[in-house]
């Protein structure tokens, strides 16, 4: 019994306490003081006992960012598309601004109502973050495209559709990827809030740790977020190299 | 829409707005804690950046580290310094995180306003016998200074936004009335607190914009 009791307290998430309990009762039996019962930084015993839930927030984090992702590049290109019409262009980018300037903890809370506490709430408010870093840039893009090159393709008979699927859009692509890098990189980090709704990935973890002082998973989470959000930009920008090998041709 | 009024309902009710919980404290709280973190990452990264543009070195840090903040959650920054011994002054680790977030977007604008200084302008200065701190501070500052007040006005605005996730971790400022509202789940009270952080991040950036076009030929520097 009482080494139960010496084993709860050295496991309560105390620096100071832990060492001075062991001295004391001078007990063998209860689990060796590990770095997860010290509270410490940086712990190997955390990766193998927990790698569990570590793997289902890591899964939880890449699905949202993708489908956030995703879903807001298929919503941004007819945007940049329309905000090419003179008309158009105030509106959709004076829109996309406002949604970028509201924060994302108060996006969350706004869609509230509509989506309640869902995963869908967590990617909606994401899409609608990275549809002005998308639109912006996907527009620059396409306006960066040469009139000469225009004018030559329909010179040699394109319509304006094979204009602009074979000539502007990949033309625009490597402004287009920029936008879609910087969106990517701030969805994986921006993700970790949605821990308010239950749905926030890694940032789960990191929510929890808090409350707990579980230095541990407050660590491994943030540093697994930095690194999903570097390989996500890595392989965005691999992905970037491959349709665009024009563009290291041209360098030399 | 049911939900609008019930939250237009909650926001207009007066008695959510005195006492330490009440909007009017959260609201001060919020702007406090913005301007202060301003001022300080402002006193942080422009010294640094002004210098840097100026001897025209360190370019690659000063780009890079924006998008190195970019990757790195402040929710996660906050958590982690909420544990360390500066989570035991108070609002300390709210400030350090949102410093730490606002650095990068001022680093960046200001070098790059430095460097996009025409060169053969800063090149007649020399001639004209200038030395390197009348350089800076006459030719090159007033200048890049349309850039650097770009990132001062995307870092506040950011501030303001990003600010309310220090209530998830027990810091002040309107982010609480919508983690309090998480709490009582109750719906309206978390998309007032939403409205009202929305509202606000919309009236600095509104306000920057202001000064900005009031201000244009002074901004822009003597031709």
């Amino acid at each position: 019994m009482s080494a139960s009791s010496g084993r709860d307290a050295r496991t309560g998430h105390h620096n100071e306490t832990a060492p001075g309990t062991s001295r004391c009762n001078g007990e063998v039996t209860a689990p060796p003081d590990d770095c997860l019962a010290r509270n410490e930084w940086i712990c190997g015993e955390y990766l193998s006992t927990r790698r569990e839930i570590l793997q289902d927030a890591v899964v939880q984090h890449l699905q949202l960012t993708a489908a956030s992702v995703l879903i807001a590049l298929v919503v941004a290109l007819p945007l940049a598309l329309l905000a090419r019409r003179r008309w158009a262009a105030g509106p959709v980018l004076a829109v996309t601004t406002v949604l970028y300037t509201i924060p994302s903890l108060a996006m969350f809370s706004l869609l509230l109502p509509v989506y309640g506490l869902s995963a869908s709430l967590v990617v909606a408010g994401l899409v609608l973050y990275s549809l002005t870093l998308l639109v912006r840039n996907i527009l620059a893009g396409l306006r960066a495209v040469p009139e000469e090159t225009r004018q030559a393709a329909r010179g040699l008979g394109y319509g304006p559709i094979r204009l602009l699927l074979t000539v502007e859009l990949p033309l625009a692509l490597p402004a287009a990827m920029a936008g879609l890098r910087i969106a990517t990189v701030s969805a994986v980090s921006l993700l970790t809030v949605g821990a308010i709704v239950g749905f926030g990935g890694l940032g789960n973890l990191i929510y929890a740790g808090m409350n707990t002082y579980f230095k541990a998973q407050v660590l491994t989470a943030s540093v697994l977020c930095v690194v999903i959000a570097v390989a996500a930009d890595l392989l965005l920008l691999g992905v970037q190299r491959l349709i665009t090998p024009w563009t290291r041709a041209a360098r030399g | 829409m049911n939900t609008l009024t019930d939250a237009w309902e909650w926001l207009t009710d007066p008695v959510h707005w005195p006492g330490p919980d009440g909007i009017a404290h959260r609201l001060l709280e919020h702007l406090v804690l913005t301007v202060v973190c301003l001022v300080v990452s402002c006193l942080v990264a422009l010294p640094v950046a002004l210098v840097l543009g100026h001897l025209g070195k360190g370019g690659a840090l000063a780009v890079n580290i924006s998008n190195v903040g970019r990757a790195v959650p402040t929710f996660a920054v906050l958590v982690l310094l909420l544990l360390t011994p500066v989570g035991r002054w108070g609002e300390g680790p709210t400030v350090v995180a949102l410093v730490l977030f606002a650095v990068p977007p001022l680093l960046t604008n200001a070098y790059v306003g430095m460097r996009e200084v025409d060169r053969g302008v800063v090149q007649a200065a020399r001639g004209m016998g200038m030395t390197g701190r009348q350089m800076l501070f006459h030719v090159e500052l007033p200048l890049s200074l349309p850039m650097v007040l770009t990132g001062v006005r995307i870092a506040a605005v950011q501030l303001v936004a990003t600010a309310t996730i220090a209530a998830l971790a027990g810091g002040g400022g309107l982010g609480r009335i919508i983690t309090a509202g998480f709490n009582l789940a109750s719906t309206p009270q978390v998309v007032a607190g939403a409205v009202l952080v929305a509202g606000l991040a919309l009236v600095v950036e509104g306000l920057f914009g202001l000064v900005e076009r009031l201000a244009p030929r002074w901004a822009r520097g003597a031709p």
